[in-house]
């Protein structure tokens, strides 16, 4: 196979086979894709094994570790999947190398601090709005439910406020 | 009606082997999905923030397509009687106030981290750094939710309208409504490369074939989902 890392699918047919993807998933599983899910659980683990009184006294961890261990869940072994078939992609286009991506006069640490605060803040909104960009977005806005239309229709809001902000952080 | 199917219905309170298949299924699931995003550009930061600076407009024209793919099989399976809609629409309750602040805030996350989370488990996968930084910022983040919530006042139930959607909303159906989303779909796609040429300040790169037989074969199945509201299978909104 042809590894080329700059050559990507065309965006429509990726669409086509992202959508494929959801649907399938609509019809063994009544529900779609997720994400955001799968990190909250392994934060929810992380916590009841390193303090386990504490996870069980927070509402929100005590409900994911209520029936089964906080892992056994459906969205952490679709992440699971997401990372192998990443893996699998990255590797057959060339594009599996260990980096930081960032624009040549900006710095690694400097990066590295912004990617952990905009992943504290996704973290943190994707719980009060019961998924995120994968869960809500994309398999809640394609059963037309208002709810992640409207979520949707902010996240692109708040991106573009902000990326001016940010933007010395790719050149 | 034939899906979703039964016998993986309610999975969170499944145990023995129907929960050993549905953890099976999320796995092939995940696979395919990963794979999609790392091809379709989504494990490189930069290929994601340019939708926010007018350079490279994919997330839309990914995502997008993505939607509405996803709506028009949706419906027409649902049209022909195949596929219970409601039962999957139960599944995404509208609560609207936290989630268009969580949508702000989400979205101010995305262009500083240069992810979205699922994306940053595709660069994680692919060894970027800065992708695993932001995997362990949503873990964190997301901890610090749970921690705080009890104190929101309820905030993150407010709006509560439901399995609230597009077609209750305006009174058509669901058909109907996939059909007018297409119509936006394909203008925000013919927007997006305007913008991409004027930002690059090159001409508009010629429309390829893929492109033309993507926008012709949504089009078709718009019309096939319209068809589907003559059918006496087909479910009135």
């Amino acid at each position: 196979m042809e590894r080329n890392p700059e050559k990507f699918w065309n965006p429509y047919l990726a669409g086509l086979a992202l959508g494929a993807v959801v649907l399938a998933t609509y019809l063994v599983m009544g529900k779609g894709v997720g994400a955001s899910g799968a990190s909250f659980r392994l934060g929810v683990w992380a916590t009841s094994v390193v303090a386990p009184a504490h996870a069980g006294a927070v509402p929100a961890m005590a409900g994911a570790m209520e029936d089964h261990h906080p892992l056994n869940d459906w969205l952490v072994f679709e992440v699971l999947g997401i990372v192998l078939g990443g893996v699998l992609a990255a590797w057959t286009s060339g594009r599996l190398r260990r980096e930081v991506l960032k624009g040549p006069t900006f710095g690694s640490g400097a990066r590295i601090a912004l990617a952990i605060a905009g992943g504290v803040l996704m973290g943190f909104a994707a719980k009060l709005t019961r998924g995120c960009t994968s869960g809500q977005a994309l398999s809640g806005g394609a059963v037309q439910s208002v709810g992640s239309w409207a979520f949707m229709l902010s996240v692109f809001a708040g991106g573009y406020a902000v990326a001016y902000f940010v933007r010395r952080q790719w050149r | 009606m034939m899906f979703p199917i039964s016998y993986l219905a309610d999975f969170d309170s499944l145990s023995g082997t129907p929960r050993t298949v549905g953890l099976a299924v999320a796995v092939a699931v995940g696979v395919a999905f990963g794979f999609v995003l790392e091809r379709a550009g989504f494990g490189r930061a930069q290929k994601l923030v340019g939708q926010f600076y007018g350079r490279d407009m994919t997330v839309l024209k990914v995502m997008f397509t993505g939607i509405v793919a996803a709506m028009l099989g949706a419906v027409i399976l649902s049209g022909v009687g195949v596929l219970d809609l409601e039962a999957v629409q139960f599944n995404y309750p509208t609560f609207l106030w936290p989630m268009i602040v969580g949508g702000l805030v989400l979205g101010a996350g995305f262009v500083m981290s240069g992810y979205c989370p699922g994306t940053s488990f595709v660069a994680t996968a692919s060894g970027k750094l800065d992708g695993l930084a932001t995997v362990a910022g949503v873990v964190v983040g997301s901890l610090v939710y749970a921690e705080v919530e009890p104190r929101l006042g309820g905030f993150q139930n407010s709006g509560r309208l439901g399995a609230f959607t597009l077609s209750k909303w305006l009174h058509l159906p669901p058909a109907v409504i996939a059909a007018m989303v297409v119509v936006l779909a394909l203008g925000a796609f013919v927007a997006a490369e305007r913008i991409e040429a004027r930002v690059s300040g090159r001409a508009a790169a010629a429309p390829g074939r893929s492109r033309r037989w993507v926008f012709a074969g949504l089009a078709a199945l718009c019309v096939v989902a319209i068809a589907t509201l003559a059918l006496p299978t087909s479910a009135t909104p």
